[in-house]
């Protein structure tokens, strides 16, 4: 074996440019492969990273009715749902891993709110005294909402860079007055997320999970909402826990104590649900894969056209070295061992074009993530199934040219010169 | 005893949709020991007698035993291993790999016997070393004279230690002198017992031999055929 595997490197080098000109499919189709595979695994691991690892761990508690969200704008205050009171937010925040809870309304699209006449299509959120903690917000410019503003229900508001770009093109907005459901509110500060817990946005996955706040938020103080919206609208829960782990398992207790004590009927299509950041995660990284799937076919293709060619080069080989073959025959090598010898061969050519595959696929993934700001993260797994499976494609596609050796008539071959 | 008995062998070729009978009831015995030349102008058939001996071709009917065992509906494999133990093979055209150092090229036949390396190495010294070449054994055949490549050749032939020698042609590709030198290292193979069985259409060479053997038309005779072997070899 050791002896065939010399012999298979010895001919690669005796044809320099015929063996790469073969390896070259397997070269490419294994580049392709592992440029793809490392580069949706770099963009997961991203995903993964901005929501979870290194975001800012926090898991929000939402009303939901028949498993959806309870949308307040149109379907109204729900029937037999509680609003939440500061007690069983304190209880919450005795639950296991959870750090600190803030208790808010919102409304995802914000219908008349305008800044002289421009009209503002962003986020709307009524929010207590630790919601600006729990998210990691900082006061950029002017200040933050104080005691005085929750008690005397003072009609304040912060904006978020979003906000300041679309509603006050860019302007700078504290002091200025906007009009909110008819009331009229004064912007008091800039609140934006401190730099640690600034998500990146570096593809279009990105983009679409963090869209829904790119027109910006308005915030308001929680106690003012119903002069600008309703009255006892139940609140939702933001939760910020103390690791990435505790996040999943926070949610659910948090939901399960809400849904328990602020939903009357137990037979009510209400209840509380957490959204689970890491299923997000998940449907995000399964809808980038599934795109990147469909590329591992394509690269495929060139991997079965790459392994004809090593077929069409080795028969021509077998027919090269008909009278090498008949004299091993003459002297005594069996069929297996004619076949052995060109297996090996064509596993060989095939291993070293996935090997040189590999490497190039590295570099391209390299440069790539140093070109379009990509990440990617080398899979050794995938290198190893790589190569095996190049060397596969040289065992397939090389049978037939070996079985054709070892069939070979030893008088046939010997008379030929 | 004999070494290896052909009786009333036959071989048809086919040649388009007629079969041809190129050998015709050829009988043969060696006996072990012996050293043979058959001579026969080109078509005669002998090449077909050599393949068919040689185990590189089956014949379409007859018997053939080779060292007391009877050769018919072998596999293919298994005459492989029959040519490895029993046959040492010198062409024409030498037919050494030319990638494979002289000594590798000798050691062949061992490898496909089983033999360990270092034993192989041992054995491939030696034969080349009856052949009178031990200082060539790292030479490429390309930088070998074709005298030279044809001592690898039989070095090749004798390292497994066959009961006998086939040779086509074996001075065919040579000049007179190189020619000469390998008759005499089959005379010397012979004086030890080598038994061999050559294969040529030159009378000087097969004069060498003990015995010879006339092949026309597929039909071998003992004695040489009166006035046409020798006008049908010097025509070609």
């Amino acid at each position: 074996m050791i002896e065939n595997i010399r012999l298979a490197f010895q001919g690669i080098w005796g044809h320099k440019l015929r063996s790469v000109l073969t390896m070259l499919g397997i070269i490419i189709g294994i580049a392709a492969i592992i440029t793809i595979v490392s580069t949706i695994k770099g963009t997961n691991e991203q995903i993964k990273e901005n929501l979870i690892g290194a975001g800012n761990n926090v898991v929000t508690v939402q009303l939901n009715q028949d498993g959806y969200p309870y949308d307040m704008s149109w379907q109204g205050i729900p029937q037999g749902v509680r609003v939440i009171t500061e007690e069983t937010r304190r209880e919450i925040e005795d639950l296991r891993g959870v750090e600190r809870a803030s208790l808010y309304t919102h409304r995802s699209y914000a219908e008349m709110v305008y800044y002289q006449d421009t009209q503002f299509n962003g986020e709307v959120c009524g929010i207590d005294e630790h919601y600006l903690s729990v998210y990691g917000y900082q006061i950029r410019s002017g200040r933050g909402f104080t005691q005085k503003d929750y008690e005397d229900m003072r009609k304040v508001a912060l904006v978020d860079p979003g906000a300041v770009k679309t509603l006050f093109g860019g302007e700078d907005p504290v002091g200025k007055s906007i009009e909110l459901q008819g009331e009229v509110f004064t912007v008091v500060g800039v609140a934006a997320l401190s730099e640690e817990f600034a998500p990146t946005i570096q593809n279009m996955n990105d983009y679409w999970l963090y869209a829904d706040t790119s027109a910006g938020t308005v915030y308001i103080p929680g106690t003012v909402w119903p002069a600008a919206y309703q009255f006892d609208e139940p609140q939702n829960v933001a939760i910020k826990v103390t690791d990435t782990d505790a996040m999943a398992s926070a949610g659910k207790d948090a939901a399960e104590l809400l849904t328990a004590s602020q939903i009357a009927n137990t037979e009510s299509t209400f209840d509380y649900r957490s959204q689970d950041m890491l299923e997000q995660a998940q449907q995000l990284q399964s809808m980038s894969q599934s795109t990147n799937v469909q590329l591992i076919w394509i690269a495929s293709i060139s991997l079965l056209v790459g392994g004809i060619g090593v077929m069409n080069i080795m028969l021509v080989s077998v027919t090269e070295r008909t009278a090498e073959i008949g004299l091993k025959k003459a002297i005594g090598a069996k069929k297996r061992r004619i076949r052995l010898q060109f297996l090996t061969e064509a596993a060989v050519l095939t291993s070293l074009g996935g090997i040189i595959g590999v490497l190039s696929g590295v570099g391209l993934a390299q440069l790539i993530s140093g070109m379009m700001q990509i990440p990617v993260a080398i899979s050794a797994g995938a290198i190893l199934i790589a190569v095996v499976f190049s060397m596969l494609i040289g065992v397939v596609f090389g049978l037939l040219p070996a079985m054709k050796a070892a069939n070979l008539n030893p008088i046939d071959a010997l008379r030929r010169e | 005893m004999a070494i290896l008995e052909l009786q009333n062998i036959c071989k048809d070729y086919m040649q388009g949709k007629e079969p041809v009978r190129v050998l015709k009831n050829v009988s043969l015995s060696v006996e072990k020991g012996e050293y043979i030349a058959i001579m026969g102008p080109s078509g005669s058939g002998k090449t077909t007698l050599m393949n068919i001996i040689g185990c590189l071709d089956v014949p379409t009917s007859g018997s053939y035993v080779l060292d007391g065992a009877d050769l018919q509906d072998l596999s293919d494999d298994a005459l492989a291993d029959i040519r490895n133990r029993h046959i040492g093979f010198v062409f024409q055209s030498f037919h050494l790999l030319p990638k494979m150092t002289a000594l590798d090229n000798v050691a062949l036949p061992l490898l496909y016997g089983g033999v360990p390396l270092k034993e192989r190495k041992r054995r491939a010294a030696e034969a080349l070393e009856a052949v009178g070449l031990s200082d060539r054994a790292e030479f490429y055949p390309n930088q070998l004279s074709g005298g030279q490549c044809q001592r690898v050749a039989i070095a090749r032939a004798m390292v497994g230690k066959p009961d006998i020698l086939l040779a086509d042609e074996p001075t065919g590709a040579l000049d007179t002198r190189a020619g000469s030198q390998i008759m005499e290292i089959f005379r010397g193979l012979n004086d030890s017992g080598m038994t061999i069985l050559m294969i040529t259409h030159e009378p000087s060479i097969a004069a060498c031999a003990d015995k010879t053997y006339h092949i026309l038309d597929g039909e071998l005779h003992t004695a040489g055929v009166p006035g046409r072997g020798g006008s049908e070899d010097e025509a070609e």
